[in-house]
């Protein structure tokens, strides 16, 4: 699935500082019933956005107006549990391209680059002031370069680099994916699999 | 190969690299490859749309299970949304050339389940599925791990998957398990001490006396709940119960072929001196009949302990109390004596014929308690038929149980099989997140046995009262 190319993220951002968001929080398996990657994003956080007769929670983030923006600050060990897509493409759908934590889980954070969403692990104490800056403003704007590898909170110039493989930055800043590179040594594959011994 | 000491998951993975990525993942060539209704169809979506085929379709298996009835399963799927996944699976399958074991199979049942218990996993194997808990395959001392639906595309269209290669951690418990203590308990007791992001970015090997001593069940369970560990997956080395579990089953090797591959797979271990990156041990003693009482399967405890304090887990206290909020639990709290309204027997953790026997043997002789609705669902039709064939069916109705069909069930509640907001559940399964088994609903995670002494007494009770 193509995805749009990133290189610079400057947006507000959303704040969740909440610890373990698991993929049944962020998509609850209820919603994994279809057969198209269509729609997820009025799912996403469903339970904890919507009461059960579908009036929206008050007290929950994405239902408060002044937080907006692409990416989505969440607390350590974001994405934790199942290896549905489905959570990726829910928070991708809603439109944020870009997720800050201190920790991420590891298949939600390959899903996530899978789908062209780039997951940034900042340290603990990074997050915490980013955390401070949108409290302070909630309008706040972060920068996210991914060239550079930095994410910058724009209003006090503070900055940190993040880590990520010149693989998987390479096809992120180009909009490539993993199926393009395998079909392209496929005949590698075929060779390897003639030697197999299953 | 190089002389150097290498682990059992360094074999394995070496020699399945295909080809490695300078500053970038490795290409690794995917043995068998286990599909299901809920995260195929857009992988196959994605096939139709670039106009490329199924590499291998001999390599790929597709079973029904996730999304499936547990009764009634000779009619027609009511929900729309289920049979139309359902359909596309079946459909797609067809199409592209690949085996399908769908609703009514004699073969169906839980893909982590059917997958063994046909000899299709097998030792030195890589093995992934859009599901997390395809760590259990590593019981068999193969590589096995979850995947996205991205995932399944690439598998599908290349038999490779891309990824780096994680680290290497080994847990070594020695010792022996005491009375009451099963397999279900022994990550559990893990869990309790590493908590639920204590392997993230490791892949586990399981070592020592307690795990060479348990059966390919027990393995299965203990590797299932690796992945709950943060962990990518965990093994175990194959060993001679690993080849007698495995010698005869259909897709297992035969003749001459066995005996080449048995040659082959009893190279699979790790050298003494080999290095990982992180060595964790723990005494067989230490572990009693686990309970967990929090909204992540990191938060349990021996089952005569009380609730932690918030002081004493490692999850931020804000967390630990929205957990415990959403419990209904206070800290301190004994858990002992507390009221349960549903049990659960199943899931890809405990729903083979082991985790059947072990429920009987407690409920034998008792009665089901009155406040409980029970769901025993076996992980699949063979497990069905050995219940059955081994008397305890007779011996769970005489205690007034009824048993369902076999899938995924309450594990995930996508099936008609929730638990109410607010009520209590013992589950087998892996999972008690905030609602995973229905819109509100309260899991304790726990063993076969937690679950049958919850079902005859009505309230968590410790098992070995009951032995
Ligand atoms: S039983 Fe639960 S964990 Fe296992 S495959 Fe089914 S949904 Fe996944």
């Amino acid at each position: 699935m193509a995805y749009d190319k990133f290189t610079v993220l400057k947006s507000s951002a959303v704040p969740m500082p909440i610890e373990n968001v698991d993929t049944d929080q962020i998509i609850p398996a209820r919603f994994l019933k279809a057969t198209e990657r269509k729609g997820f994003g009025d799912n996403l956080f469903r339970d904890w956005r919507y009461n059960g007769d579908d009036t929206p929670k008050q007290d929950f983030v994405l239902n408060n107006p002044i937080y907006s923006g692409k990416i989505l600050v969440g607390g350590k060990n974001f994405g934790s549990g199942s290896s549905r897509e489905h959570a990726a493409w829910a928070i991708y759908d809603y439109g944020f391209r870009c997720v800050i934590s201190s920790f991420f889980a590891d298949i939600f954070k390959g899903n996530a680059l899978n789908i062209g969403i780039l997951p940034v692990t900042v340290s603990p104490e990074f997050l915490d002031k980013i955390f401070k800056a949108i409290e302070a403003d909630p309008k706040t704007e972060l920068e996210v370069n991914l060239a550079e590898q930095t994410v910058t909170i724009l209003a006090t110039g503070e900055k940190e680099s993040f880590d990520i493989n010149g693989y998987k930055k390479h096809n992120l800043m180009n909009g490539f994916d993993d199926i393009d590179y395998l079909q392209a040594m496929k005949q590698d594959i075929q060779q390897f699999a003639t030697a197999s011994p299953y | 190969m190089s002389n150097a000491p290498t682990t059992l998951f360094d074999k394995v993975w070496d020699a399945h690299v295909v080809r490695k990525i300078e500053d970038g993942p490795d290409v690794l060539f995917i043995d068998r490859h286990f599909i299901h209704e809920v995260t195929s169809p857009v992988a196959f979506l994605g096939l139709q749309t670039r106009n490329i085929p199924v590499l291998f379709p001999e390599r790929t298996f597709a079973t029904a299970d996730h999304n499936t009835p547990t009764i009634n399963q000779h009619l027609p799927v009511q929900d729309p949304l289920s049979a139309n996944q359902l359909k596309a699976l079946e459909t797609n399958s067809a199409k592209y050339g690949i085996s399908h074991w769908g609703l009514g199979n004699p073969k169906n049942g839980i893909v982590h389940v059917v997958g063994p218990e046909n000899g299709i996993t097998q030792p030195g194997m890589t093995i992934v599925c859009g599901d997390s808990h395809t760590s259990t395959h590593g019981a068999f001392g193969a590589i096995a791990f979850g995947i996205g639906t991205s995932e399944v595309e690439m598998v599908l269209s290349s038999q490779c998957i891309m990824q780096p290669k994680p680290k290497k951690m080994r847990i070594t418990i020695n010792g022996k398990l005491g009375k009451g203590v099963v397999p279900k308990d022994v990550p559990l007791f893990i869990l309790s001490q590493i908590s639920a992001s204590g392997a993230t970015g490791y892949f586990i090997e399981f070592a020592g006396e307690v795990f060479e001593n348990m059966s390919m069940e027990g393995r299965m369970t203990v590797c299932n709940l690796s992945i709950e560990m943060g962990a990518r997956g965990g093994m175990v080395a194959p060993d001679e119960t690993t080849f007698n579990y495995l010698n005869g089953r259909e897709k297992a090797p035969k003749g001459e072929a066995w005996d080449n591959a048995l040659a082959y797979w009893k190279t699979l271990k790790t050298d003494t001196d080999a290095k990982f990156d992180l060595e964790l041990i723990f005494h067989a003693d230490q572990i009693e009949p686990q309970i967990t009482y929090g909204t992540n399967p990191g938060l349990g405890t021996g089952i005569t302990h009380n609730i932690p304090i918030a002081s004493q887990v490692k999850d931020g206290e804000a967390s630990y109390k929205k957990s415990l909020a959403y419990m209904g639990f206070a800290e301190n709290e004994k858990l002992i004596g507390k009221q349960v309204d549903y049990v659960f027997l199943g899931s890809c953790t405990n729903g083979r014929i082991e985790d059947f026997r072990a429920f009987a043997s407690i409920v034998k002789g008792k009665k089901k308690a009155a406040n409980i609705t029970a769901w025993l669902v076996p992980g699949s039709h063979i497990v069905e038929q050995q219940i059955k064939d081994e008397g305890i069916l007779d011996i769970l109705t005489e205690a007034g149980f009824e048993l369902r069909q076999p899938g995924c069930s309450a594990c995930l509640a996508m099936n008609d099989d929730k638990i109410p907001a607010g009520k209590y559940a013992v589950s087998t399964s892996n999972r008690n997140f905030e609602g995973r088994q229905g819109p509100g609903a309260r899991t304790l995670l726990a063993s076969p046995l937690v679950a049958a002494a919850a079902a005859v007494t009505g309230v968590v009770t410790d098992p070995r009262e009951l032995i």
